[in-house]
């Protein structure tokens, strides 16, 4: 991994309580720096750092609408930030276009809310589409690859499937697949469990968990389901207004002086 | 003079509705049900109160201060760049050989029997009224190269198009917006795929190449709807309708209005494109995107048919009649 080109004066994460964990950003896979970002006149993160280490995992909290599937879609650059850096895997992926903003996406998985699988592709083809494309991986290599992942996520069976026949958590794994056939560093994931039973849910968070303590994966997820984040985080942040009102462990943000990051740490409503 | 007070010393000859411009700002009134005038309370910029005055008229509180035709020459300038865009990335790889096959099925051969069946019809009912003019100078003989040139100059390319728009370019249009309201377009992004490149520029493309194939399918099926409407009249044979079908037709009056259809088919699936492609409104913005790209792409066909044909008359002076 690269070391980002610009020295790190940030801290883990900044707005948040005071708290500081200055330093562990230093050779941080994931890494916000001063951020903002307005949709009009709707401010909807100010001045946001924080940054997460190699084969942690970060858990975003916080109410609908406050920023935190934007955060993920800044990681990808699905959106641009007014401003601030975002540095993925050493790369300030804001300034980026191209073919060099291509590069790092590869290192980036992103498994979306609704999985957003291609209506048009069988589960395998929507697996095989980025390998064919980034990798030069054969073709046999390419339908082993896509069996390896698909048998991680226990739909080895369903390759063939459409799309619309899966079922919520099918294709919730099934976007997990996608999201991680290219074997990625960073995975990004929106909402895994939402829509979910609580067993489903159960095996989400577990193919999550593997990724992180197995493959060594940095994670990041935007979630409501403070079980899941807790099974699967190292550190929680509570966004609320556009800036991060409390950072930590799942201990500190239940000490937090923000009364809706105890309430969503500790699932009090 | 303000254009309050031009209202207002204009109040008492107002006509039905109209609106009264001053440089970028413009105010429209239409008829009261109420028989009341309304006049601005504010200032030009912006203030859209108004203020009831006179027996017979509304003045409506429609105040654009130039927003509309900034709105429209924004819309018309980001539209130009989105085919420029498409334009430019048609001949830069990667090319997407397989989604452009995917497409062609799509956009051309699943229109086949829409084309087929509209084509026959046309032609038959063309033939009807005709021949109801015809034969009352005696020119009878003359129907097969009416109908010929009829179909082959204009009415083919032009109908196929329209048919094209509304079957594909709705299409398109509504499956980009979904795409876009269901992140997939985001996914494709995410997994390094240009999806502009991806999505857009094969379905243009499918478009460009389809339509002509498609409008060639139209002019004879036109031709042969004639014949058998004709048939049934004088029992007229096939060679020999075709024969005279094609005795007055150049091939000025073939390639031509054939390759103007290209244009049309771009304009169809750049238009269709854009609206799927752009669309931010979520899922309203399925309908949205799908009804636009139909009227849009109708309306800018018909209108560069007009161009186009004073291109091929410049162009071709013999197939000017």
């Amino acid at each position: 991994m690269n070391e980002p080109r610009e020295t790190s004066h940030g801290m883990a994460a900044s707005q948040h309580d005071g708290q500081t964990t200055a330093g562990k950003e230093a050779g941080a896979m994931l890494r916000f720096e001063n951020v903002s970002k307005a949709f009009g006149e709707k401010q909807v993160l100010s001045d946001v750092s924080f940054a997460v280490p190699p084969g942690e995992a970060l858990c975003i909290l916080g109410r609908s609408g406050m920023g935190k599937s934007v955060t993920l879609k800044l990681s990808i650059a699905l959106l641009r930030p007014d401003q601030g850096k975002i540095w993925v895997c050493g790369d300030n992926i804001a300034s980026l276009e191209g073919a060099e903003l291509s590069k790092v996406r590869r290192k980036i998985g992103f498994l979306f809310q609704d999985a957003a699988l291609f209506d048009s592709l069988s589960l395998y083809n929507n697996l095989a589409l980025p390998l064919r494309r980034l990798s030069n991986k054969s073709w046999p290599e390419v339908e082993e690859a896509v069996h390896r992942t698909l048998q991680q996520v226990g739909l080895e069976n369903d390759g063939q499937r459409m799309p619309v026949e899966l079922s919520g958590g099918m294709r919730k794994r099934a976007g997990l697949a996608r999201a991680l056939v290219l074997e990625p560093k960073v995975l990004l994931v929106d909402e895994p469990n939402s829509g979910l039973d609580r067993i489903t849910a159960s095996e989400i968070d577990e193919l999550l968990l593997k990724q992180k303590t197995e493959r060594k994966t940095t994670l990041m997820i935007v979630t409501h389901d403070i079980h899941g984040a807790r099974r699967v985080g190292d550190t929680f942040a509570v966004l609320e207004h556009g800036r991060f009102v409390a950072y930590g462990t799942a201990k500190e943000v239940e000490q937090s002086q923000s009364e809706t990051a105890r309430k969503l740490i500790s699932e009090r409503y | 003079m303000h254009i309050e007070d031009e209202f207002s010393s204009r109040s008492n000859n107002l006509p039905r509705c109209g609106c009264i411009f001053n440089g970028n700002s413009a105010r429209v009134w239409l008829p009261c049900c109420g028989g009341l005038v309304l006049r601005g309370l504010g200032g030009l910029d912006g203030d859209s109160v108004l203020a009831c005055k006179g027996p017979r008229w509304r003045l409506a509180s429609y105040l654009f201060e130039g927003e509309l035709l900034k709105k429209s020459l924004e819309a018309l300038g980001a539209m130009s760049l989105f085919g420029l865009r498409v334009i430019t990335s048609a001949f830069s790889p990667p090319f997407e050989m397989a989604q452009l096959r995917e497409q062609l099925i799509a956009a051309g051969a699943e229109s086949w029997l829409l084309v087929f069946a509209s084509g026959i019809s046309l032609g038959t009912v063309m033939s009807f009224h005709t021949r109801s003019s015809l034969v009352t100078f005696g020119a009878t003989a003359m129907i097969p190269s009416v109908q010929a040139d009829a179909f082959f100059v204009e009415i083919g390319p032009l109908v196929a198009a329209l048919l094209l728009a509304g079957r594909v370019g709705s299409g398109i249009g509504a499956v980009l917006a979904n795409m876009r309201a269901t992140e997939q377009i985001d996914a494709i992004e995410s997994l390094s795929v240009d999806s502009f490149k991806f999505l857009v520029v094969p379905r243009v493309l499918a478009c460009v190449i389809a339509l002509p194939i498609l409008t060639l399918l139209m002019d004879f099926c036109g031709l042969f709807g004639g014949f058998l409407s004709e048939h049934f009249n004088s029992h007229i044979s096939l060679s020999l309708y075709f024969v005279r079908a094609f005795d007055d037709l150049g091939w000025s009056n073939f390639i031509p209005p054939v390759l103007k259809t290209t244009v049309f088919g771009f304009i169809i699936g750049a238009v269709s494109s854009y609206f799927g492609y752009t669309t931010n409104e979520g899922a309203n913005g399925v309908g949205r995107a799908a009804t636009n790209s139909v009227v849009l792409s109708s309306l800018l066909i018909i209108l560069a048919d007009v161009i186009l044909i004073r291109c091929i008359f410049f162009v071709f002076p013999d197939s000017a009649i």
